[in-house]
């Protein structure tokens, strides 16, 4: 029976009520979780709008934690942050969300056609791949047995089945293709390995500055308006990941329907299927119920574990986090906890943690052996754009990749507007092996003598704001000519032009090996006195700069090219 | 009913004891001894006690002769067809003489969240006629786009001359203003109401105000009332309807006010913790449905403290708008009208509303190429400060040219003129001619050749 109502907290008394168990509460049977028990009172938070709830509704308990179901038919779908699929709600209720629908998560339905792996008379255990179906053209949703359940298959069947029909006896126990998973519960992995595959995502400042690791963790932080959504949506787009899960956490409800609209035409750039179809939306827009906000990333991280767990490459973006850690902040706040740093909970640092954890690659539980892998990347709100806030602090603790995002770079249109001198990247030197062997050998270098030069050049800009351009030496007038390129030639990067968008490995690694070519050959030619304009006005100055609309094989001859120009240049100079 | 007894009063609250059966957001009638009657609504309900926020405010009100009556619903607002070219009071009364709407429907003002499924991205260019929007920051069909102004600001000139300037070309299609005002004064009300008033605009539009000197804690109605009456002239009749809401740093205020009564756990500068979702049950009102002709675009208007935009209100609103418009003092000082600042303004709809089909095919390339060159611009009038004229190269100089002429001719329009897509890109071509040909990297050769030497 409900005691007392403020917001989206209800203190209620419950029968049997343990931590984490989903309650309904009145007529509407509202969605909530407990989160607090006290004596004979749980407090619920309550997934819906709780405006009409009086004192005295009942308040009936489950008796199971908030889950998610796991079968075929998510991939392609939008869920709310409690998965509910939107498109369903819409069916139901119109073009609003109206309160306490019951729609299942996944289709009941709909027949899939299974293919078994395993034969009558094998042994199999949990996490055992035992047949799959082929959900989306570009996801074979592999069947794997639920955690406590190993035997003999007594009997499988391929053939046609909805998710809750009987494919396989085991041990005596029925298997249907739906299992549920609670939320907050990671799912377990085998063997967690160190990243050494790069999430090659075209996106030239990634890739060849920053690169993230599949399995890795990354944070995105900045001011509103400086490109953190227009990067998440890039490198859903983009990435090689298998599967994509995309949380919209407290964002703009247009967000997701650009996405959703967008999708379903874009091509994977690996298969050149529609993205959609190996995309998972979650879509919690910032008016939709506080506390769904909360439990709207581990819905997403559950659902993206499993299907790390069939052997894929999973990445999940979540926008933006910080939301998320509102919702908790204003959760504790009616819970009357004790407020730690800004408002926020004193386990907002282990939370954070927490959820980044659920990262990482390695060896999945059961048959056949497999690998899998869960790259998150989380974007941050900080408060006008302060990244000395709790939010950003906690999460910088737990990632290892700091793509920081600069809101002079946006006010300069300049894109992706990730800031070149406090980004960072962790997973280097465990991805260098990989880089040297697939792309080049000299990547390295390459990558350092840029970011050497774009490091001097902001020392450069310093001196020339007092002193003006015309009195630093003809070298360092060069170095800052040739950062020039760097920026606007190669990290400068549209996102709606159709060459630009993505750029190969190699391609990037050309474009900058270009660069890197013109400056040591300027240099050399600078030495032997050739006038800078001269080298300036060289032909390949404006084919560096038409490079990022070419194809791989034009680029790849720019090295070279700039080379035998420059170095034709300093002989030219000598015999004036 | 007589065993209901109001135990407090502080600031805009009252605490009811002895209650049963009221629920959560309810609505409550309050009768004082004179025969008045004010609105209140739940904010908290425990046991038999209830916590009532008194919309027109606490003065006046005394424990033992009130009497209340809870309603058994939300507050709701009358809607009806004929409610367009009136004026209401920020809760909703008839403030321009005539009689009370004959409602043939009443909303919950609370309204529901618009499924994202069921959205329709908006993608219709809407042409204002004032340079800095349409060819930089694109407004689009049910997007929301504020204007962060600061005090002494022409924001309502802006505002006003948006509302009366803005189409969506080669339709003819109805439309609408809905304006909601919170605690503006009487002259800058009078502005808007004598301007829609002469533009014959008043006969399209619903006005609900509250002046500085109404309830503060009625501003918190407000807007919900002004975005309840735009859903259902958008998407019940199906009219295109433009809301501008100003200021919200007036309703910000006073949701603090009940925050801080209620004594909540404070963020940052005493705002509430929840201000961004408050703030974006607001917001994310705006937008468009899929196969329905109406759409509703809104306006948000607010003043930043101290010109501070890390304040928490332009802070959060710009995290749940799409973009911003952003007005500069600096600018004002120039005499320049309007003062739009175009780098740090932004429309995120852009990018999908413009080019080839919607406004023209070199759009993008031009706006993306008068940032990068206007910033450059503006780098080069700080070296000048610092180094003197005389210290800049020859192609600085052209870039100092530039920003002058870029700020006095394209930022710089008339409050009556409305120039179209067309003349905008046209001028920003012949601005473009001042820099060297060379400098204009972000533009492709063949759009240089092909516009270069027409406009």
């Amino acid at each position: 029976m409900i005691k007392k109502v403020a917001g989206p907290l209800v203190v209620a008394e419950v029968e049997g009520a343990r931590k984490g168990d989903l309650i309904r509460l009145g007529k509407k049977r509202l969605i909530g979780e407990v989160v607090e028990l006290r004596g004979d009172l749980a407090s619920v938070q309550v997934y819906e709008e709780t405006s009409g709830l009086k004192v005295g509704d009942e308040a009936v308990n489950t008796g199971s934690p908030l889950s998610v179901e796991l079968a075929p038919g998510m991939v392609g779908a939008i869920f709310d942050g409690i998965q509910r699929p939107l498109k369903d709600i819409m069916k139901a209720s119109g073009f609003f969300i109206a309160r306490g629908i019951d729609v299942p998560a996944v289709a009941r339905d709909k027949k899939w056609s299974f293919v078994p792996s395993v034969k009558e008379g094998d042994h199999v255990g949990p996490g055992d791949i035992i047949g799959s179906v082929q959900e989306t053209p570009l996801i074979l949703h592999k069947i794997m047995v639920p955690s406590g359940i190993s035997g003999k298959v007594e009997s499988i069947n391929p053939g046609a089945f909805t998710i809750e029909e009987t494919i396989a006896v085991v041990g005596g126990k029925k298997l249907s293709m739906l299992q549920k998973w609670p939320v907050r519960k990671r799912r377990a992995i085998k063997e967690k390995n160190p990243s050494a595959v790069p999430l090659v995502t075209g996106q030239r400042i990634i890739d060849s500055f920053f690169p993230i690791a599949k399995g890795g963790a990354a944070c995105v932080p900045g001011p509103f308006g400086a490109g953190k959504t227009v990067i998440q949506h890039q490198m859903a787009k983009w990435s090689d990941a298998d599967l994509i899960v995309f949380v919209g956490c407290g964002e703009r409800g247009n967000e997701m329907t650009d996405v959703l609209k967008e999708f379903p035409e874009l091509k994977d750039p690996k298969s050149g299927r529609p993205l959609l179809e190996k995309t998972i939306l979650i879509a919690n827009t910032s008016n939709m119920p506080i506390a769904a906000r909360e439990a709207s990333v581990y819905t997403g991280a559950a659902i993206a574990e499993y299907f790390r767990d069939m052997g894929y490459n999973v990445a999940m973006m979540a926008d933006s986090t910080s939301r998320w850690a509102e919702a908790l902040r204003e959760m504790s706040g009616r819970l009357e906890e004790m407020p730690g740093e800004e408002g926020y909970p004193a386990y907002l640092g282990s939370r954070l943690a927490d959820f980044y954890e659920r990262s990482g690659c390695g060896k999945c539980e059961g048959k056949p052996e497999r690998e899998g892998s869960l790259t998150i990347i989380g974007s941050v709100s900080p408060p006008g754009g302060d990244l000395s806030e709790p939010v950003v602090q906690n999460t910088l603790r737990v990632t290892k990749v700091f793509w920081a995002l600069d809101e002079a770079l946006a006010h300069k249109r300049h894109f992706p507007s990730i800031n070149w001198l406090r980004s960072y990247s962790l997973y280097l030197a465990n991805l260098s092996p990989y880089l040297r062997k697939e792309v080049a050998e000299d990547i390295d270098e390459v990558r350092e003598e840029s970011l050497k030069l774009l490091a001097q050049e902001a020392e450069l800009e310093e001196i020339v704001r007092l002193v003006g351009v015309e009195s630093i030496s003809p070298k360092e007038q060069l170095v800052l000519f040739a950062s020039k390129m760097i920026r606007e030639d190669f990290l400068y990067q549209s996102a709606f032009d159709p060459v630009d968008q993505y750029s190969s490995l190699k391609k990037q690694y050309h474009m900058l090996k270009a660069i890197k070519e013109f400056f040591v050959r300027a240099s050399i030619a600078i030495e032997d006195g050739v006038d800078l304009e001269l080298i300036k006005s060289s032909s390949i100055v404006e084919k560096i700069a038409k490079a990022r609309f070419l194809d791989d094989a034009s680029v790849a001859e720019l090295p070279g090219l700039a080379a035998s120009l420059i170095g034709a240049l300093r002989s030219g100079g000598r015999h004036e | 009913m007589n065993r209901i007894k109001i135990s407090e009063i502080t600031g805009p609250l009252m605490l009811v004891e002895g209650v049963s059966g009221v629920s959560y957001d309810e609505l409550v009638e309050i009768k004082l001894k004179s025969g008045d009657t004010r609105l209140g609504k739940v904010l908290e309900i425990s046991a038999d006690k209830a916590l009532v926020q008194v919309f027109e405010g606490t003065e006046g009100l005394d424990i033992k002769t009130v009497s209340l009556a809870f309603k058994g619903r939300s507050l709701e607002l009358s809607v009806s067809p004929d409610m367009t070219g009136r004026i209401f009071s920020g809760l909703g009364h008839p403030l321009d003489g005539a009689p009370e709407l004959i409602p043939t429907k009443r909303l919950d003002v609370n309204g529901l969240p618009i499924n994202p499924y069921a959205r329709d991205y908006p993608n219709d260019f809407i042409q204002t006629g004032i340079s800095t929007i349409d060819g930089l920051n694109t407004l689009s069909r049910g997007q929301k786009l504020p204007i962060f102004s600061a005090s002494g600001l022409p924001h309502s000139r802006l505002a006003a001359q948006i509302a009366h300037q803005a189409k969506v070309r080669g339709k003819e299609e109805s439309f609408a203003v809905v304006f909601g005002a919170m605690g503006i004064t009487y002259e800058e009300a009078e502005f808007f109401i004598s301007g829609f008033r002469r533009t014959g605009a008043i006969e399209n539009s619903v006005l609900y105000i509250n002046l500085a000197s109404d309830p503060a804690i009625e501003r918190i109605a407000t807007p919900r009332l002004a975005l309840t009456a735009a859903e259902y002239l958008a998407f019940e009749e199906g009219m295109h309807v433009l809301v501008i809401l100003t200021d919200m740093t007036n309703y910000c205020e006073s949701l603090r006010e009940v925050s801080a009564a209620r004594r909540e756990v404070p963020g940052r500068r005493g705002y509430p913790g929840y201000l961004y979702t408050d703030l974006a049950t607001l917001y994310e009102r705006a937008g468009r449905i899929k196969d329905q002709p109406g759409s509703i675009t809104l306006i948000p208007i607010l003043t930043m403290p101290d010109d501070d935009k890390t304040h928490p209100i332009p802070d959060l609103t710009g995290y749940i708008t799409e973009g911003q418009i952003i007005l500069s003092r600096e600018l004002e000082r120039k005499g320049i009208y309007p003062p739009i600042d175009p780098l740090p303004s932004l429309s995120r709809l852009r990018d999908k509303a413009i080019g080839e089909g919607r406004t023209r095919d070199d759009h993008a390339s031009i706006a993306n190429q008068l940032f990068a060159s206007y910033s450059r611009g503006r780098e080069v009038r700080e070296l000048v400060v610092i180094l003197g004229e005389a210290a800049l190269s020859e192609t600085d100089r052209k870039y100092l040219e530039f920003a002058g002429a870029f700020e006095s001719d394209f930022i710089g329009q008339s409050e009556n003129e409305a120039r179209t897509i067309e003349e905008t890109l046209d001028l920003s071509w012949r601005l473009l001619r001042i820099l060297p040909r060379e400098e204009l990297k972000r533009i492709k050769s063949e759009l240089i050749e092909k516009y270069e030497n027409k406009s």
